[in-house]
This record gives structure tokens, C-alpha cells and sequence, in this order.
């Protein structure tokens, strides 16, 4: 029996990102929600909730980018240049968010300001830009042979600023949903409140974004069962089963608004809806555009390295990839609990 | 020559891993240091070293992050700058970046966290296992970013397919390639220098101003210790690695030795200022056939010459001779320091009341970062014209990119970098001003908690010694 090499490694990469998307996502939140907190106590607190795993949670984005290099070369190679400029915003942007966690308190009163703002601005640009990149890739891109054939400016589309803008308001329920988590008295109250509003903003932007998707390229629409005939929507049938998608996002956002309106227990049930959200939004996506990993003209499979490197990093990631899983919920579960303005980490 | 996206391509490149690897020759170094201060203090429950391990930490934090995000730049840069790079060499070392992130980057994030914030969370055994496992995920990441370094300065291990891709036929020739064990050797010695160089300066300069501190005096000597050690056998190594270099990338050879005629009995150039345009050199301060005797072992051995290689094929030559020169001489400049704090251990009362000696140590301070980037320069512009050494030429890795948006990028980088580095220096400085008894006093002072963490000063308010400073 022989492996199907390409389709594992398409899979271990989809699980980074998604992995990166759900662990960074609530960290980069935090960060948008940054210019709301009531007061600089409050900042320290929501920043000592992710302070000793944000790095962690990073290192899913370096997985991603290093595993796409490393599983699907002319992946790396198309989007990379397709994708410059948000590519080099986000990184830009990243450093400056991650200095911030060290220099953030080892500043003085000037200093902390500046770096407040570089956390919260570089959180908000970040994400931006890991949206505007999501939106270009769903649009498509130009390729000659496999090699990237368009454009500098090719992802700048209002569609790709309604994905980023989205991904925002996600992004910021995910950080909402974590400090109703992992915080107590008056930030606690603070986050339900950020929880609901960047709820129903999420549920909101996800509508119209997948509806705009559809729309975007008619080969995502056939994917979901609509063509466009002699001028008219015809529906398939055959892909009734895909409405699952859908529906487990609705439930996702079921269960946040239901844990929001139960104040006394289920301090982890928003975060919990608020993932399977993102879930239901992520699997969308992958039905949509499989098997191409470079929208609309390269496959996975003609983007795939050889067997035999496929073999060597799947063979490392199989005996690798437990151990990182497991020794990265045993530090989750070290710092559990709620964090307080005294539990101060700084 | 116009500034096309090649060439910003290049600086940029340039730019940002130079920028880069300033940090990681730090932190695997201070690393070790921390595990051995922190074992030392599990070990022997003396309370100096808890505190030295408490100060440095805090030192290691900053300048970790640092590096971590702009690591994860060179990462991306790959593709956004070097996609035909990135699809060619990808088959054969792609697995090697993979293996870098599985087995290094998750396990230094992680346990980073307990390390900074888990003191008062688990006991001293699991938190020294903690620093350890940081330490040794730095080493592994420097394994397997020099095999890819060493794979592409030498490939082998490998075919080129007919349709010019490439395959590995050996993983074991691919990952140890020949040059392989001397880089590695050679850039972690770098790496334990430069730490002791910064943790040698720092307690110079404590010592110098406040006078007999046991934390200082301790730290001191144990950067002797490295200096004295390491440094002799970093000059054995590099002259392995120089004898590699000879064997398998000859132009890069001529290029630091600024050889251009092919013959034997070359002399060796102290200083020159070779030439491309004219073939030679404009000047040069040499010592007659003893340049053979260096670089190939004998004097009657012939070596060759840069005029042996087509013009197309040969590196700068200028700046891989400066910046060779730079190395080693700071490489010998450690060497004396270390002897000379040697024998003021054993014959003296000792290096702390030699005020020549602490001044030499802080001065050398920021000696290894230069000589790592020098070093750099020398391995990485050397092997030009070529990213893969005989395979790959630079001009034809780039990708298809606009000279509009690397100079947009190039900026962003410069700006960017020049902040976090300019604050990262200063935090950094502020804290060795402060000194080890104060910091690692400061968390029980405030009654924080458990919970609470290594990773902290004092707030500005609290501090009058720190207001006083700035
Ligand atoms: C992935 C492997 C890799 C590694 C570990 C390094 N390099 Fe490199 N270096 C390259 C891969 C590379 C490259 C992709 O091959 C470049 C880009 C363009 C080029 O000419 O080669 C290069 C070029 C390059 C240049 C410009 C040379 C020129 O354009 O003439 C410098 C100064 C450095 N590097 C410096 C470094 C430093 C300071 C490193 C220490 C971390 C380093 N390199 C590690
Ligand atoms: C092309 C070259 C390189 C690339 C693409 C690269 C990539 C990276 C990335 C992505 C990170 C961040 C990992 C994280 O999130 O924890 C990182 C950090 C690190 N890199 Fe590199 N790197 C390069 C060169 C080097 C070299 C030559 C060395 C050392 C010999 C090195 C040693 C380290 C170490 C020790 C870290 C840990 C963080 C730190 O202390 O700075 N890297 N690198
Ligand atoms: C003392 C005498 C030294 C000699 C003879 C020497 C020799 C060399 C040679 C020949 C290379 C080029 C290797 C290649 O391109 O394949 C090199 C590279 C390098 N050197 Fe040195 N070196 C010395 C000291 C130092 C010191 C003191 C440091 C730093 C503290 C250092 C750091 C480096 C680094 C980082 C590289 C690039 C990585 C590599 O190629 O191994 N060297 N050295």
C-alpha cells in the first residue's frame, strides 16, 4: 500500500494554519481590543493572559510558512510574490506587536505609551493584512506555468478589505471570548460586553463575506451547487450535505450568545463557540477552493515536493508533531486559571 | 549600477539577517550560560547564582524576542524575495527548514514561556529543565539552519533532473554535507564567545563603577574561562573551515586572500586593497610565501588565483578580504584576552583590580557580534555569484517582483528595525545599569503573589536609582 503523500501533507499544512488562526487569532485580539480597556491596569492584565504563550502561538505562522516552503515549493513560490505587500505589512507588523510584550513594561511612562499603541496598532495592522493576503488568495491567482504572472497591487479588491475587516471583528471575538475566560470582576464584565458586540459584528461581516465569496469566482459557486444558466441561479442538490458547514457555524455562534447570557458558569463556552466558529469559516473556505492550494491553477498535487522529501517531513512531523501538541497543552495548563491584576506576570 | 529588484533583493536580504543573526549568536550562548547558572544554583543552593541567573534572564527575554520575530521576516523572505530560490532548492532542503520548526522553534517558544513566567509555577527541577530545553532548541535550531547554510555553500547528496529540478538521492549527504561539521563547530563556538564577550563587558563595567560586586566578579571570571578556551580553539576551527574552503570553493579562497595570480610560494597580504578593475592589487603590506603555507599547508603548494575563474565567476573580493581580516583579528584580540585574564586569575589577586583589564573587557564587548557578521559576510558574498554554489546563481533565484516594492519594503525594514533595535539596546543597557542585586531583588520587594514572575522591574515610580539614570 502506498501513501497518498501530497493529500497527508496538504493536510498537515491546512492544520497549521488553522492551529495558527485559532491560538494567534485570540492573541492578536486582544491586541484590537487594546484602545478599549477602561484603564492601563486593565491593559496589563489582558496582556498577562497571553504574555507566556503568545510566542507559542506564533511559531504555528512560522510552521505554516516554513511547511508550504517545504511540502508545496511553487505554493510558496506563487504566493509569496503575488501576496509582497501584505505579506511584508503583516510582518512588519508582527514584529513590532512582539516586541511590544518585553518592551511594554520595561518601559517608563513615554516609552509605555508608544508601546501600548505599537501593540494595539500592530495586532489591528497585522490582521488587516493577514486579511487582505486571505482575500487575494480566494480571489485568485494570475500564474504562467507555476510561476506568479500578475500584478503588485493584483490583491487590492474590495472583496479582499470585506475579508480583512472581517477577520477583525473575528478575530476580535476570539480575544473577547478569551479574556471572559481567563479574567475576573470589572474586565470580565468589560469582555462579555466586547463579546457580544464583536459577535454579532462577526456573525454579521461572516454573512455578507460568504455571500461575497460565492460571487467572487464561479468555480465557488458550482462548488456550493449554484450556476449561473442563461441568466439564472440554478441550484445542484448534490450539494445539500456542504449546508452542514454553514450550519455548524450558526451553532457556533448559538453557543457563544447562549454562554454570554449565562453569567455564572461556562466561562470557556464563548471561547469555545467562538473556535467553532472560525472552524465552520475555515472548512468553508478549504471546500471551496480544494484541491487547488494556489486559487485557481495549481493544485496541490502540482505543487507538491517529490515523494521522497514529502516522506522525510511526514515522517518527522508524525513522531514530532505529538510531542509539540502535547508539551503545548501542558503549558496552556500551567498558566490556567484567571488572571488578575495582582497575578501580575510583570 | 541600477538599483534594480535584484539588487534590493540582496540588501534586503543582507539587511535583515544580518539584522537577524546579531541576536542569535546572543541568546544560544546566554542560553548555556543560564543553564549553568541555574544548575550551579539547583546544585549548590548558593544564592549568587540564583541572582546572576534572575538578572540575565531578563536580558535573554528581550533580546529572545528580538529574534524571534525577526526570524520569522527570514522565513517569509524566502519566498518574497527568492521564490525561484525557494522552488529549486526547496526538494532538498525544504525538509531541513521543516525540521528546524518541528524540532527547535516549538520548543524554544514554549518552554520560553515557562522559563520567563513559570518560577514561582513549578519547582526548581522542572523549571531548570525548562531553561535546558530552551538552551538545546537553540543548538538544534543552529543545526539545522547551517546544515541548509552548509548544503548550499557545497551541495551534495543530489541529481539535477533533465527539466533542471532537483532531487535528493541521500538525506544523510544532504544534511551532513562535507563542510558541514566545521560551520556548525565553528558558529556555535561564535555564538558561546559573543555571550561571553557581552557577559564579560557587562560585569567590567559593573565592577568598574561599584567596585567589588560577587555577582560581577563571578560572571567575570566565568566569561575568562570562555574566552580563554573557546577563543584558541575557534582559531583552530576557522583554519578547518578555511582548509574546506580551499578544497571545495577555490574562488572564494583567492577572494580572501586577495590572490590573483594562480602560483605557489603566495605571499600572505596583511592588508591590501584589491582591485577588480585592474586584476590586482592597488596595494598591498605582505609577508612572502607564507600566504601557501596558511591556506594550503605548505609553501611550495600552489594555490589558485582569482584570474583562474571567468570574470562572471568571481565573488567580490574587496569586502570578503576586509571582512575576513576583521574576523580573525578580533578572533586574535579574544585570544589575548582571554590569556591575559588567565594569568590575572592565577597570578594576580585577580581581574576585578585590574582597572586595564575590566576597560579591554568592555571595550571587546560588542567584539563578537562584529566578527559574527563579518564572518557572515565572508562565507555568504564569498560564494557569490551563486546561491547554490555551482548551481544556482543569485541573479536568476530573485522573484518576480517590482523594484517599487522591495525599496517600499526595504524601507519599512529599516525604519522598523532601527526602532526595536535602538529600544532593545537601551532597555537592555538600563538593566545592566540597574545590576543584578537590584533586579533580581526587585519581585519579593513588592510582595507580588504566587504566579508572579522573573520577568519584572520595578515601575518607573518605584525607582529612583532609574529615574536618576536617564
Ligand atoms: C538559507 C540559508 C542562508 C543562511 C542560513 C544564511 N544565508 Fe546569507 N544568503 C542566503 C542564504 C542564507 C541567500 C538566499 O543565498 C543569499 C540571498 C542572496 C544571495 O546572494 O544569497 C544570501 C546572501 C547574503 C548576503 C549578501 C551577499 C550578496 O548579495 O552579495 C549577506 C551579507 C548574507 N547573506 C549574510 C548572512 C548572514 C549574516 C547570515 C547569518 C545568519 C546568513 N547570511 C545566513
Ligand atoms: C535563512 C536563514 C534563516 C531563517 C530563514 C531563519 C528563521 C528563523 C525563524 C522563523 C525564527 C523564529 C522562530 C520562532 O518563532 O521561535 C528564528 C529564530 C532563531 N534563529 Fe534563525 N533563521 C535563519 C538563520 C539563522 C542562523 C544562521 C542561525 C544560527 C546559527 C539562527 C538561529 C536562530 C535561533 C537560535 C533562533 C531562536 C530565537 C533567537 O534567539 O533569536 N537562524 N530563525
Ligand atoms: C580566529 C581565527 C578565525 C579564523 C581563521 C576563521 C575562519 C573562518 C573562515 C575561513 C570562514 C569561512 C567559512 C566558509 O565560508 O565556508 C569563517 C566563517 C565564519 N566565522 Fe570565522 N574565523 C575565525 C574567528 C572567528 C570569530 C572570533 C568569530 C565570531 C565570534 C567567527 C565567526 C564566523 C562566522 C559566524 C562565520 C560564518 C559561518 C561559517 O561559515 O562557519 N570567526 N571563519
Amino acid at each position: 500500500m502506498s501513501l497518498d503523500l501530497p493529500l497527508i501533507a496538504a493536510g498537515v499544512i491546512a492544520l497549521a494554519v488553522l492551529m495558527y488562526v485559532l491560538l494567534d487569532g485570540f492573541d492578536l485580539g486582544i491586541g484590537i481590543l487594546f484602545p478599549f480597556a477602561a484603564s492601563d491596569a486593565d491593559r496589563d492584565v489582558m496582556m498577562d493572559t497571553v504574555a507566556p504563550i503568545w510566542d507559542g502561538n506564533e511559531t504555528w505562522l512560522v510552521l505554516g510558512g516554513g511547511g508550504l516552503f517545504a511540502a508545496f515549493p511553487f505554493a510558496y513560490a506563487a504566493l509569496m510574490p503575488a501576496l509582497y505587500l501584505p505579506i511584508v505589512v503583516m510582518l512588519l507588523a508582527l514584529v513590532l506587536r512582539g516586541c511590544a510584550f518585553e518592551f511594554r513594561h520595561r518601559a517608563r511612562a513615554r516609552g509605555k505609551r508608544f508601546w501600548t499603541l505599537a501593540f494595539a496598532g500592530g495586532s489591528l495592522t497585522a490582521t488587516l493584512a493577514q486579511g487582505l493576503v486571505l482575500g487575494g488568495f480566494i480571489q485568485g491567482v494570475r500564474l504562467e506555468g507555476r510561476a506568479f504572472a500578475g500584478g503588485p497591487f493584483d490583491w487590492a479588491t474590495p472583496y479582499s478589505l470585506l475579508v480583512a475587516v472581517g477577520l477583525v471583528a473575528g478575530y476580535a471575538l476570539l480575544g473577547a471570548a478569551w479574556l471572559v475566560w481567563r479574567t475576573a470582576d470589572e474586565l470580565h464584565g468589560q469582555a462579555r460586553r466586547w463579546a457580544w458586540i464583536t459577535g454579532a459584528a462577526s456573525a454579521l461581516l461572516l454573512a455578507v463575506v460568504s455571500v461575497a465569496t460565492l460571487l467572487v469566482h464561479p468555480r465557488i459557486a458550482a462548488r456550493w451547487g449554484l450556476e449561473v444558466r442563461d441568466a439564472a441561479w440554478t441550484v445542484d442538490a448534490g450539494a445539500a450535505p456542504l449546508l452542514a458547514i454553514p450550519l455548524l457555524g450558526l451553532a457556533g455562534l448559538a453557543g457563544v450568545a447562549w454562554s454570554l447570557r449565562k453569567p455564572q458558569r461556562h466561562h470557556a463556552g464563548p471561547f469555545v463557540g467562538a473556535w467553532i466558529v472560525f472552524l465552520s469559516g475555515y472548512a468553508g473556505l478549504a471546500v471551496s477552493f480544494f484541491p487547488n492550494i494556489v486559487p485557481y491553477d495549481l493544485t496541490f498535487r502540482d505543487a507538491a515536493s517529490p515523494d521522497n522529501a514529502l516522506a522525510l517531513v511526514l515522517g518527522g512531523v508524525a513522531i514530532l508533531l505529538p510531542f509539540i501538541l502535547g508539551y503545548t497543552v501542558w503549558v496552556y495548563w500551567l498558566f490556567r486559571g484567571e488572571v488578575g491584576p495582582d497575578a501580575g506576570y510583570h | 549600477m541600477d538599483l534594480d529588484a535584484l539588487l534590493l533583493s540582496r540588501l534586503q536580504f543582507a539587511f535583515t539577517i544580518a539584522f537577524h543573526i546579531i541576536f542569535p549568536s546572543f541568546t544560544i550562548g546566554l542560553a548555556s550560560f543560564l543553564a549553568v547558572f541555574e544548575t550551579i544554583w539547583v546544585v549548590t543552593r548558593r544564592e549568587a547564582f540564583k541572582t546572576l541567573y534572575l538578572f540575565w534572564v531578563k536580558i535573554f527575554a528581550i533580546s529572545f524576542g528580538m529574534g524571534v520575530v525577526s526570524g520569522v521576516v527570514l522565513s517569509y523572505q524566502l519566498g518574497t524575495n527568492w521564490s525561484v530560490f525557494s522552488a529549486v532548492a526547496s526538494p532538498v532542503i525544504g525538509p531541513l527548514f521543516a525540521f528546524e520548526v518541528l524540532t527547535a522553534f516549538f520548543l524554544e517558544a514554549s518552554f520560553l514561556g515557562v522559563m520567563l513566567f513559570g518560577w514561582k509555577k513549578v519547582g526548581p527541577g522542572l523549571h531548570l529543565a525548562s531553561t535546558i530545553l530552551v538552551a538545546g532548541g537553540t543548538l538544534m535550531s543552529a543545526f539545522w539552519i547551517i546544515s541548509a547554510n552548509s548544503w548550499m555553500q557545497h551541495p551534495t547528496g543530489f541529481i539535477q533532473l533533465p527539466n533542471g529540478e532537483l532531487r535528493a538521492v541521500d538525506w544523510l549527504q544532504v544534511i551532513f554535507s562535507p563542510t558541514f561539521p566545521e560551520r556548525f563547530a565553528h558558529m556555535v563556538l561564535a555564538a558561546y564567545l559573543t555571550t561571553a564577550l557581552v557577559v564579560g563587558a557587562a560585569s567590567a563595567w559593573r565592577l568598574l563603577r561599584r567596585g567589588a560586586e560577587p555577582e560581577s566578579r563571578i560572571a567575570l571570571r566565568m566569561a575568562i574561562g570562555m574566552f580563554a578556551v573557546v577563543a584558541p580553539l575557534q582559531l583552530v576551527v576557522g583554519d578547518l573551515s578555511g582548509r574546506e574552503v580551499g578544497r571545495v570553493q577555490p574562488a572564494k579562497l583567492a577572494a580572501i586572500e586577495a590572490f590573483w595570480e594562480t602560483r605557489s610560494e603566495q605571499p600572505f597580504h596583511i592588508v591590501a586593497w584589491p582591485d577588480r578593475a585592474i586584476e590586482g592589487n592597488r596595494f598591498e603590506l605582505s609577508i612572502p610565501r607564507i600566504g601557501s603555507l596558511l591556506t594550503a599547508g605548505a609553501i611550495d603548494a600552489e594555490v589558485k588565483g582569482l584570474q583562474a575563474f571567468a570574470p562572471e565567476d568571481r565573488p567580490p573580493v574587496f569586502i570578503v578580504f576586509w571582512a575576513f581580516r576583521v574576523m580573525v583579528g578580533l578572533g586574535l584580540a579574544m585570544i589575548v584576552l582571554g590569556i591575559w585574564g588567565a594569568y590575572l586569575i592565577w597570578r594576580t589577586a585577580g581581574p576585578e583590580h585590574s582597572r586595564w583589564y575590566l576597560r579591554a573587557a568592555v571595550v571587546m564587548g560588542p567584539a563578537g557580534f562584529v566578527a559574527v557578521i563579518c564572518g557572515w559576510i565572508v562565507a555568504e558574498v564569498g560564494r557569490q555569484p551563486y546561491v547554490i554554489y555551482g548551481v544556482l546563481r543569485t541573479a536568476d533565484a530573485v522573484s518576480p517582483v517590482t523594484a517599487g516594492q522591495v525599496s517600499a519594503s526595504l524601507l519599512g525594514f529599516m525604519t522598523v528595525y532601527a526602532v526595536i533595535f535602538g529600544v532593545g539596546v537601551l532597555y537592555i543597557l538600563r538593566l545592566i545599569a540597574q545590576g543584578p542585586e537590584e533586579i533580581a531583588e526587585a519581585p519579593p520587594q513588592r510582595g507580588r503573589p504566587p504566579g508572579y514572575a522573573l520577568g519584572a522591574t520595578p515601575d518607573a515610580a518605584e525607582t529612583p536609582v532609574d529615574e536618576a539614570d536617564r
